[in-house]
């Protein structure tokens, strides 16, 4: 399968990676579409996922996911393109209507807009909920809190008010943990 | 001026409180006179912000998050991302806690289709199997307890094994209840699979075509209802599915009655594998030896400083996943459940995607509904086998 697809596709930018049954195919934005028409002539006929990571520091934030499957020759593809913050990306959905609402779900989540979508909106937030939860520079505890109000006999939305700050616990060991800069570190690089 | 209010459709507010919506389903339907035009569910009235919680939470401390999610079963979750966690770590599953593991998922796809059935017959009319298939979701929820300490919640299957071993005589009152549930199910098939009513209800009703069914991304009962031989204990088996012995269901139709039909062989199918289960349970340990990531006992730690470090560690700090992302998916009972971590190397995973089979399939409600009637809606939303805590997530 990755030969076939490595030949194929030779004209396109993209790198591949296999593990099991899963295949990794990294590609650009303006590429991914014509890639994911291609693999479902193939045999990718079922969109499973369609998803996104965050990632604050690269140039290009947001990193998009496609999971197709082919029921015929059993194997699984992530299509993966990176794009960045405000960019738009066109959409899959005369690909795969399944597309529809993960598309909805991904511009509710992190913002990415999807060109000609049939209907963007926002659907697992609250209606008139503002900013994109699932981005890394959105608090866990979010900005409202809603309550129902006896005298005003409805609920209403105020800002956030913890009686206790959110208690994030750093467990990571200093040894085994990611690179860290422990007070003092800097003078390392000094000399 | 008549002739333009006979022709004006009436648009209708289906729940989010209405018993037969399965949860908090918010519907808005476009109706001409009884038949329905459109059907636009509005979501995410539970979402609790799960994936984002998950970022925030050791990788241990995830594993309940899990159970909350498809509430009518747990287990099947819970084992998809120990699966995917196990990927990441690149750690051996002894083969005891490979065998609980399955005996459980299949325990809970009775669960599940259990109530699927009761509750579908219900919204039809029918009270009887409600009674009868409840009976025996408590017995199993019973061994839920057993096992775990909890009846719904268990938070039993975790990365590297399960969480503890089999208390005495439970393998034994499982035997006991394969032998007694067909018995059940059988007669709750004589109140339903030749019932007139039932049939007027379901038969021909939301029906879902092959193609229909590859672009909708359906998986699971929906996708096998409509003529696909594709089930995931089958062609990627995990675990150990592929030493057992049992066959795949698949509809002809793709109507909601094929639908239901699958759901009690998948049920008998689900007694075969657990008396294999029963018969070749192996012994030996119940989670990985590796003391990086599952816990010590307690009687070790009465004697080792090791163990007790470990112990404090491993509840406190958690064990530390290597670098990499994978997607890992389950047969669960409403579909291909999948996770997809990406892991940078602490103890938080930096993203955890969760695939619910239920979103796909309620994105699927309206176009099995339209030309329905009102009421065929509500078997469509039973047929679907939807549940908000995963679909909302």
């Amino acid at each position: 399968m990755l030969e076939i697809l490595e030949k194929e596709l030779a004209k396109k930018e993209i790198s591949l990676l296999e593990n099991d049954n899963l295949i990794t195919l990294i590609t650009k934005a303006d590429d991914a579409k014509d890639i994911v028409k291609y693999l479902k002539d193939k045999g990718f006929v079922i969109l499973t996922d369609l998803s996104s990571v965050d990632y604050p520091d690269r140039p290009e934030r947001f990193e998009i996911l496609y999971n197709l499957l082919n029921i015929y020759d059993n194997k699984r593809i992530l299509v993966k393109f990176s794009i960045s913050d405000g960019q738009k990306t066109e959409t899959i959905s005369d690909l795969f209507s399944a597309a529809i609402w993960y598309e909805r779900e991904v511009w509710d989540m992190f913002g990415i807009h999807f060109a000609n979508h049939p209907d963007l909106r926002r659907i697992l937030t609250d209606y008139g909920f503002e900013g994109h939860p699932l981005r890394k520079d959105f608090p866990l505890t979010g900005y409202k809190e809603v309550r129902y109000d006896e005298k005003e006999r409805k609920v209403i939305y105020e800002p956030v008010k913890l009686a206790q700050d959110y208690r994030d616990f750093d467990f990571l060991s200093p040894w085994e943990g990611p690179n860290y800069v422990l007070p003092g570190d800097e003078k390392v690089e000094k000399n | 001026m008549s002739d333009e209010t006979n022709l004006k459709n009436i648009t209708i507010n289906f729940g989010p409180q209405h018993p037969a919506a399965h949860g908090v389903l918010r519907l808005i339907l476009e109706m001409d006179g009884e038949v329905i035009t459109r059907a636009d569910p509005h979501i995410g009235l539970l979402h609790r912000g799960t994936e984002k919680l998950i970022e925030n939470k050791t990788y241990l401390q995830a594993v309940p998050y899990f159970d909350r999610l498809d509430y009518v079963s747990p287990m099947c979750q819970e084992h998809a991302f120990a699966l995917a966690v196990e990927k990441l770590l690149n750690c051996e599953v002894p083969k005891r806690a490979q065998y609980i593991r399955i005996l459980f998922s299949e325990l809970t796809r009775i669960l599940n289709h259990c109530l699927n059935i009761a509750t579908q017959a219900l919204d039809v009319g029918a009270t009887t199997p409600l009674l009868w298939l409840f009976e025996e979701r408590e017995k199993i929820m019973v061994f839920y307890e057993k096992v775990s300490g909890s009846r719904m919640h268990s938070a039993y299957i975790r990365p590297g094994g399960v969480s503890q071993d089999l208390p005495e005589g439970l393998l034994e009152e499982i035997a006991e209840f394969t032998e007694s549930f067909p018995k059940i199910l059988r007669d709750t098939e004589g109140l339903l699979t030749n019932n007139r009513i039932f049939k007027q209800r379901t038969v021909d009703i939301g029906i879902v075509t092959k193609e229909q069914a590859l672009d909708w991304g359906f998986s699971g009962v929906m996708l096998r209802g409509s003529g696909f031989a594709w089930d995931l204990r089958k062609s990627q088996p995990y675990d150990s599915y592929e030493e057992f012995d049992f066959d795949i269901p698949i509809g002809k139709n793709g109507d909601c009655y094929d639908r239901y039909l699958l759901r009690v062989e998948e049920m008998y199918q689900s007694l075969r594998i657990i008396k294999q289960c029963i018969e070749k349970m192996p012994s030996g340990p119940i989670k990985t030896l590796d003391a990086k990531i599952s816990p010590p006992t307690r009687v070790e730690m009465k004697h080792s400083m090791e163990s007790m470090i470990h112990h404090f560690k491993l509840y406190t700090e958690g064990y530390h996943v290597p670098k990499g992302e994978t997607y890992v998916a389950v047969e669960a009972p409403k579909g291909e459940f999948g996770v997809f971590i990406v892991a940078d190397g602490t103890n938080k995973p930096y993203r955890c995607r969760i695939k619910a089979p239920g979103f796909a399939h309620l994105q699927g409600l309206d176009f099995m509904s339209r030309g329905h009637m009102l009421a065929d809606v509500v078997t469509n939303i039973g047929s679907l086998d939807i549940v908000f805590g995963e679909i909302d997530r």
